[in-house]
């Protein structure tokens, strides 16, 4: 969701005037320049329990969807017609239980992470290719470019994103690759804006007017001063990015566009599980506590990166 | 530290219900809510419900499956727009509880030797909602207007035995050419270009049902709005609040208004399955239109006195394509492929509503039909199985080489699951290769007709009226709904014969042999007959289970609900006019109606005049006949529009 | 920035209305229609003579450039045209019955997510760090890990089936049917709220002018009101453009579950039945609607911030 990074709250009181934004402002009272502002922000990261926890369990969950689903001794599409929606049990080797059609739960949810971890992270990719270099452009050649760049973003921001991703998925059909691009190329709108908001900021600092007095072409400054400096911004909406579009995935499950079967995600499960909650709630419990967990530690994180690599925060 | 707070909050949620489902029933889930318990049925000689078991308030709820398209009733397509319709108006037939044909705005009729003529003679007493009187002219102005090219019905092609419809629709001759006459007043003939022993049954469709002249001409387009509507049903339409609720209330000006007990039904258009089922237990419907089949069993547990699973008149099946590889000119491999599927294992651990296993086309059920059965209907799986896996070595796979087959269905959960259960059993039993292509409907119903794409696809038929032909006639070479691209000169000739032949038996065995034909062509995958699952109120009666799944409002009621810990109330009234022989189904005393007698006539002569005007023999009377009233139209149809 | 600033600024966007309302009806008009399939495919067969008698009716026989300016032309008379799909009605009447609802629901959706969003928001700013930050921000945030087509079924099954305390869906503008749909929809946006105004609340609690306040002897709640509040929920105000369009889209689970007739499963089913006209009768309606409500958040924020720039940095 939007954190309009690009307007900030003036500072009557203070004795200097503040600068638009917090990295100029880092970056303007370093003396010295370049890592210790990362390692400064990674020790402040560790020191954030919520996110080191999250991280860990993440670095677990990961290994978990990769490698689980060849130590189990099912298949996902395997159909176990003697245990059909039978409970977590642990002779039959179903440790999870089984869904309708006798398939174990473990390893669906396992391999439903594998998908759904994927087009969060494709799809958050996506719209971070397309929306930082729409972003740095606009931000750096200001004027008429931006002017024209942002209502081309502000007229793309009025339509209603479902209906638009609904629309592609009915018309185009339902690939998966379909999924990434449709997220993805609808979600860039909030990355560029940000993106943009820094970029000004990070325009008017010293050293990019150094560079320019340098002669440095206005490629590579955004390449080589812009663009690393946003890469804090970025790393963080790019975390705060990924939870929302495994949501979003899940709720094109739920009206049936997500992924198709046999594969699963964790959307489709937790879809499936909730019209069943009463009478096989196993189905539901199982990938639905692996998403949440996974949504919540994506979140933490984010967040403990953000409060890091924010000097403002005094915590 | 609180940051675990939300895990531990999941792994105590979880823990809990995993303890709480010990057995696969999850006891602790029982419901709170206490289903109301009717009083006992008693009924009067004349089969009406005795006053006194009657619930104060005639009220039913209906829960409805989706928002009709239209309430004009030659617009109408799906199953729930025809449920609100038979409620609302009647056709020159109509039906009885258990489905039979009975007469409705025709008093009687006769039938020609040569079966192509019908004659009906109208009721003179019956009246529209406005008080206009139901005259023949309107039977005719409204088949007309049916079968017009402009009304653009989709329903109009069921009028093609009607001479002259094809012509009609196809804007070669005018509406005036239709074979429908007016001989006078309150007598109409019709003419068919064949024998067309399901015609009485065509006509209790809403496509044949009357319209008002008055009311269109006053209206146009806006005519079936609430207010405006006039209907010569049991009910008038009162609200319509599109996707939100449709009330009908009772039409005092019916011509059985007396019989009709229930005043108010509101029918309710919900379209999601689990939802339906909530309303149901927190007590918002009496009545729902499916159940999700994953709650079967769990239903089966806590509700089994309102589960009512009741065999429907449809066969559940998938089609291959014949057209491109890898079935065209390969019937081994298809029957390799019909054969290593298991459907005991798919009604009984997929559907589980009690589905019967199927290897045929035809249901069974239909009155007097026998549908063929193939020799390997009798064989065991592992005897079936082995057969498979040597047809489909003959039909050169293997392991090394597998099949690479697309299994196409259209978005819904059940689709879904006997899709997945089809592809399981090829990979396990002959090493195929399935792939599941899940499509909208609309975009699925596409690629089946242009079958260039198709392989293996869903398909499936609920039939509209109760006869044989109805499942046959889509497999003549080049007919609409053929997306199977079979094509047999021999089946269109049996089919060919099928429509002139008037001999009952005759006609039987060529539907038989034809069916014969289609099974030994290998052209379908049969997988079950379809069967009717809902929840229903224990305090509604009236209805029964019919095979055409038609349940008119008017045929029911509700009664009492007991007091908790009373006896059941039986209280003979205070003045019974009790003839000698006449007696109440139980011990109360008699409360004879007079109206009772004329009704019992009125159906009675429908039956006796048949027979005195010298039908031929071999047509049956109405009243046996097993012909039932079109109106479901394809289930598959509503399965691919729902959830 | 001063009133003719503002003024200024409001013409400017208005007129901006216009390209933008352009470029939505068109993606969405050509979008639709180049799905494959159309409204008039069915189970049963249609005799090729209808079939065209009913694409001249509905001019689809036509090109599709001609179709579009035909439809344009429609539309500036705010005739959205009939229904295919539900034949009695038209478009209009269906977004007339079907937008109050919708309305309602998210309307009070929203401002129960904005009041307890910020609330707890504001409780774990002023405790950061603590227990009771952790502990409130952990429960707010359910609601973003929660699908809540998850969380609409179990608080039926709960409150309604259980306990029968609630209807289980349905909608006839009582407030007892409006309970639940407005808490499920409104779940995931109080966590965003929540979280938005707990950073910028630190953020601002956190600067100097506060701290001079403080310094100055102001009461701690005072500081909070006098000072604090307003900016600090800056960030929340321009959130609420993107939380609504959010609060349409989760209505279309929140529609479906609790059988509630509103716009978002128009759009749906509409979508899935080829229904053109139904579909971009609601794409257009929440279109303009999105659009007039980024442009109240935009003067709503610019009030209560008079020190906004819009111009370019130079």
């Amino acid at each position: 969701m939007n954190t309009p990074a690009d307007v900030h709250i003036d500072d009557p009181g203070a004795a200097m005037p503040q600068p638009e934004d917090p990295f100029a402002a880092a970056m303007a009272e370093q003396d010295i320049p370049g890592r210790s502002l990362w390692v400064d922000a990674w020790h402040r990261l560790l020191k954030n329990r919520a996110a080191v926890i999250s991280g860990i369990i993440m670095f677990v969950m990961l290994l978990l969807v990769i490698v689980g689903p060849m130590l189990s001794p099912w298949e996902g599409d395997f159909t176990d017609w003697d245990n059909t929606a039978s409970p977590p049990n642990f002779e039959t080797g179903h440790w999870f239980g089984t869904d309708a059609v006798g398939r174990d739960i473990l390893v669906r949810t396992l391999e439903g992470g594998r998908i759904s971890l994927l087009v969060g992270l494709v799809a958050t990719l996506v719209s971070l290719a397309i929306g930082v270099t729409y972003g740095a452009i606009a931000g750096y050649y200001g004027g008429f470019t931006d002017r024209i760049m942002m209502r081309i973003v502000d007229i793309i921001y009025a339509l209603p994103f479902m209906f638009f991703v609904i629309l592609l998925m009915v018309v185009f059909g339902r690939h998966i690759v379909l999924i990434f691009v449709a997220i993805g190329a609808v979600n860039w709108l909030d990355m560029a804006r940000i993106v943009r908001g820094q970029t000004l900021g990070l325009k008017n600092t010293e050293f990019v007017e150094a560079a320019r007095a340098c002669g440095v072409d206005h490629k590579d400054i955004i390449r080589r001063h812009i663009i690393p400096n946003l890469l804090g911004v970025v790393m963080v909406y790019v975390t705060l990015t990924i939870p929302q579009v495994i949501l979003v995935e899940s709720f094109l499950s739920f009206l049936g566009l997500g992924v198709q079967e046999p594969m699963s995600s964790w959307g489709a499960l937790v879809n499936d599980g909730a019209q069943d909650m009463e009478s096989s709630p196993w189905t539901l419990v199982f990938p639905a506590m692996f998403l949440t967990v996974t949504l919540y530690c994506f979140n933490y994180i984010g967040d403990g990166m953000r409060d890091a690599l924010d000097p403002k925060d005094r915590a | 530290m609180s940051f675990v707070l939300p895990i531990r909050i999941f792994l105590s949620s979880s823990i809990l219900l995993l303890a709480a489902c010990g057995d696969s029933g999850s006891d602790f889930a029982k419901p709170r809510e206490k289903r109301s318990q009717p009083v006992d049925l008693v009924l009067l000689e004349n089969g009406l419900p005795h006053p006194s078991v009657l619930a104060q308030e005639q009220l039913v709820r209906r829960g409805n499956g989706e928002e009709p398209q239209t309430l004009d009733p030659h617009l109408a397509e799906s199953a729930p727009t025809s449920h609100i319709l038979r409620d609302l108006f009647e056709g020159l037939t109509t039906e009885s509880q258990d489905g039979d044909i009975i007469p409705g705005a025709a008093a009687r009729w006769n039938i020609s030797r040569d079966a192509r003529t019908y004659t009906f003679y109208l009721r003179r007493d019956s009246l529209w909602s406005n008080g206009d009187p139901v005259l023949a002219e309107d039977f005719v102005y409204s088949l007309r207007r049916s079968a017009n090219p402009e009304t653009a019905s989709n329903s109009a092609v069921m009028l093609l035995p009607i001479q002259n419809a094809r012509e009609v629709l196809a804007g070669e001759l005018p509406v005036e050419d239709l074979g429908i006459s007016l001989l006078d007043e309150f007598t109409l003939q019709i003419t068919l270009t064949g024998p067309t022993p399901y015609f009485l049954g065509l006509l209790a469709h809403p496509v044949a049902y009357p319209v008002n002249r008055r009311n269109i001409e006053e209206y146009g387009d806006q005519f079936s709005r609430p207010g405006k509507l006039v209907s010569n049903g049991a009910y008038l339409l009162q609200a319509w609040n599109p996707r939100v609720s449709i009330e009908l209330r009772k039409n005092l000006l019916y011509r059985e208004a007396d019989r009709t007990i229930i005043e108010h039904v509101i029918y309710l258009p919900i379209e999601d399955l689990s939802a339906e089922v909530t309303q149901f237990r927190s007590g918002g419907l009496d009545w729902t239109n499916e159940v999700p089949n994953n709650q079967f069993k769990w239903l089966q547990k806590h509700y089994p006195d309102e589960l009512v699973v009741s065999p429907w008149m449809g066969s559940y099946f998938f089609g291959f394509n014949l057209a491109t590889e890898p079935f065209v000119e390969n019937p081994e491999l298809r029957q390799a492929l019909i054969l290593a599927i298991d459907r005991r294992v798919i009604t009984e651990k997929v559907t589980q509503f009690g589905e019967k296993p199927s290897f045929a086309l035809v249901p069974p059920g239909i009155d007097g039909y026998v549908p063929f059965s193939p020799e390997y209907a009798d064989w065991t799986q592992e005897q079936r199985n082995e057969q498979a896996r040597h047809l489909y070595k003959l039909a050169g796979y293997s392991d090394d080489d597998p099949l690479r087959v697309e299994i196409r269905y259209n978005t819904s959960e059940n689709h879904k699951k006997i899709a997945l259960a089809i592809a399981s059993m090829w990979k396990q039993v002959l090493g195929v290769n399935a792939s599941l292509v899940n499509e909208e409907f609309r975009v699925f119903l596409q690629n089946r007709e242009q079958k260039a794409i198709t392989q293996v696809f869903r398909a499936g038929w609920i039939s509209d009226y109760n006869d044989p032909y109805s499942f046959l006639e889509m497999f003549r070479t080049g007919h609409g709904r053929n997306d199977y691209a079979y094509s047999n000169s021999t089946f269109d000739a049996l089919l060919d014969e099928v429509g002139t032949e008037r001999v009952r038996a005759r006609r039987e065995r060529l539907m038989f042999e034809s069916e014969r034909v289609l099974l030994s062509d290998f052209v379908i995958i049969p997988i079950y007959t379809y069967v009717t699952k809902r929840l229903v109120d224990q305090r509604l009666r009236g209805w029964e289970n019919n095979v055409m799944d038609h349940h008119l409002t008017r045929h029911m009621f509700m009664l009492k609900t007991r007091a908790p810990g009373a006896e059941p109330p039986v209280e003979p009234p205070a003045d019974t006019d009790a003839g000698a022989g006449d007696s109440v189904v139980t011990e109360a005393g008699a409360f004879a109606e007079e109206a009772t007698e004329e009704a019992a006539e009125e159906t009675i002569e429908g039956a006796t005049e048949e027979g005195a005007e010298g039908i031929s023999a071999d047509i049956e009377p109405p009243g046996q006949a097993a012909e039932q009233a079109p109106g479901n139209e394809n289930k598959a149809e509503q399965e691919g529009e729902g959830s | 920035m001063n009133q003719e600033g503002i003024l200024r600024h409001s013409a400017t966007r208005l007129l901006g209305l216009i390209p933008t309302l352009l470029v939505l009806i068109t993606i969405a008009f050509f979008l639709i229609r180049v799905a494959p399939g159309g409204p008039f495919d069915g189970e049963k067969i249609l005799p090729p003579e209808i079939r065209a008698n009913l694409d001249a009716k509905y001019h689809l026989d036509e090109p599709l450039v001609q179709q579009y300016f035909r439809y344009l032309g429609q539309i500036i008379t705010f005739d959205f045209g009939p229904s295919f799909q539900y034949k009695d009605w038209t478009v209009n009447e269906l977004i007339a019955r079907g937008f109050p609802v919708s309305m309602t629901v998210g309307g009070l959706a929203m401002i129960l997510a904005f009041i307890v969003g910020t609330l707890i928001g504001i409780i774990a700013a002023l405790r950061q760090n603590t227990a009771v930050d952790y502990s409130v921000m952990g429960v707010a945030m359910l609601g973003i890990s929660i699908p809540n087509f998850v969380v609409a079924p179990l608080l039926i099954l709960v409150l309604a089936v259980y306990q029968g305390w609630l209807p289980a869906g349905g909608w006839d503008w009582s407030i007892q049917r409006m309970v639940l749909p407005v808490v499920t929809l409104a779940l995931p946006v109080i966590a965003y709220i929540a979280r938005l105004t707990r950073g910028s609340m630190i953020e601002v609690l956190h600067s100097n002018y506060i701290r001079t306040a403080r310094a100055k002897g102001l009461p701690g709640y005072l500081v909070i009101r006098r000072h604090a509040l307003k900016p600090a929920l800056l960030p929340v105000i321009s959130f609420m453009g993107p939380a609504t369009a959010g609060l349409i889209t989760g209505s279309v689970v929140i529609e479906r579950i609790y059988s509630i007739p509103g716009l978002g499963s128009y759009f749906v089913q509409g979508a899935l039945n080829r229904d053109y006209t139904l579909v971009m009768g609601v794409v257009i309606f929440y279109g303009v609607v999105i659009i007039v409500l980024n442009f109240i958040v935009d003067l709503l924020y610019a009030w209560m911030n008079p020190k906004i720039r819009y111009d370019e940095v130079q």
